[in-house]
């Protein structure tokens, strides 16, 4: 009697984690989709309204759409609001720009991290971009177009590669780059994979739209 | 445990399949909108950042699953 409750206790946790892992890789893909709609919208209402004035990237409060990031290699419905901040509450909604770093397409390094599995998976397969493959970002000023340039696996630790010249802290910048982060390998945080690149292309915003 | 809850259900078989297949749904629609979105910020296993410290992740061990 024993034995055998015992047995249906293990079949039972067994098929709630079987859930649970379900939930995690797909389920919280749903919070991550509602709150892209709901920061785009707004994101795209703030660039509309009081746009024609400005002409420098604003700083945007924590937790808000700072940018569009667009990968056309990943295909062309592949599309982020980047949110501003990493904390991780930020990142279920988004990639995340690391405060601090510089804006698209300033002199500097303009860093996203995202997720590579789970809440909608943004980085997913940034593994598969080469050198060359282009990264839109799309911001209330212009469009900026980046090119790939190399794809490292890091430490964790390794925060030399969201400096301003990566791996070089302290070196003055001369370039515009975008540094990508997510974890490394699959379904693990051991490691990061992180991907450069430098400005390539930059358009304005036609005014009115 | 199960052997008594079959029992406990009323009505012929074909009743109690019907109740119990209700009550499994029940079960994985409060686990799936109530239990999971409260437990899983607390075993974040794919955190991207950059980060010095680490106090979350534990670097050495290849894989949390």
């Amino acid at each position: 009697m024993l034995i055998r409750g015992l047995g249906e206790l293990c079949i039972t946790a067994g098929l709630i984690l079987l859930l649970f892992v379900t939930y995690e890789l797909w389920g919280t893909g749903r919070y991550t989709h509602e709150q892209q709609d709901r920061l785009g919208k707004e994101m795209m209402r703030s660039w509309g309204s009081a746009g024609s004035g400005k002409v420098t990237t604003e700083r945007v409060s924590l937790g808000k759409g700072l940018a569009m990031i667009r990968i056309p290699k990943l295909g062309a419905s592949y599309r982020y609001v980047v949110i501003e901040g990493v904390s991780l509450a930020d990142l279920r909604k988004g990639p995340g720009h690391y405060p601090g770093t510089q804006l698209p397409g300033e002199v500097g390094n303009f860093v996203v991290s995202g997720h590579r599995t789970t809440y909608s998976a943004p980085f997913n397969r940034i593994g598969r971009l080469t050198r060359g493959d282009e990264i839109d970002i799309d911001t209330r000023d212009g469009k900026y177009v980046y090119r790939i340039t190399d794809k490292r696996v890091v430490d964790p630790t390794d925060v030399e590669v969201t400096a301003p010249v990566p791996f070089h802290p302290g070196a003055r910048p001369t370039k515009r780059m975008i540094t990508l982060t997510t974890c490394h390998p699959l379904y693990s945080a051991a490691e990061r994979l992180i991907v450069f690149g430098e400005l390539s292309a930059q358009y304005p915003r036609v005014t009115g739209k | 445990m199960y052997a008594l809850i079959w029992r406990l259900l009323p009505g012929d078989r074909r009743v109690k399949a019907a109740v119990a297949a209700g009550l499994v749904l029940l079960v994985a629609l409060i686990l799936w909108y109530g239990v999971f979105p409260l437990v899983e910020p607390n075993l974040q296993f794919d955190h991207g950042v950059m980060n010095g410290d680490a106090p979350t992740s534990p670097a050495p061990t290849p894989s949390r699953r």
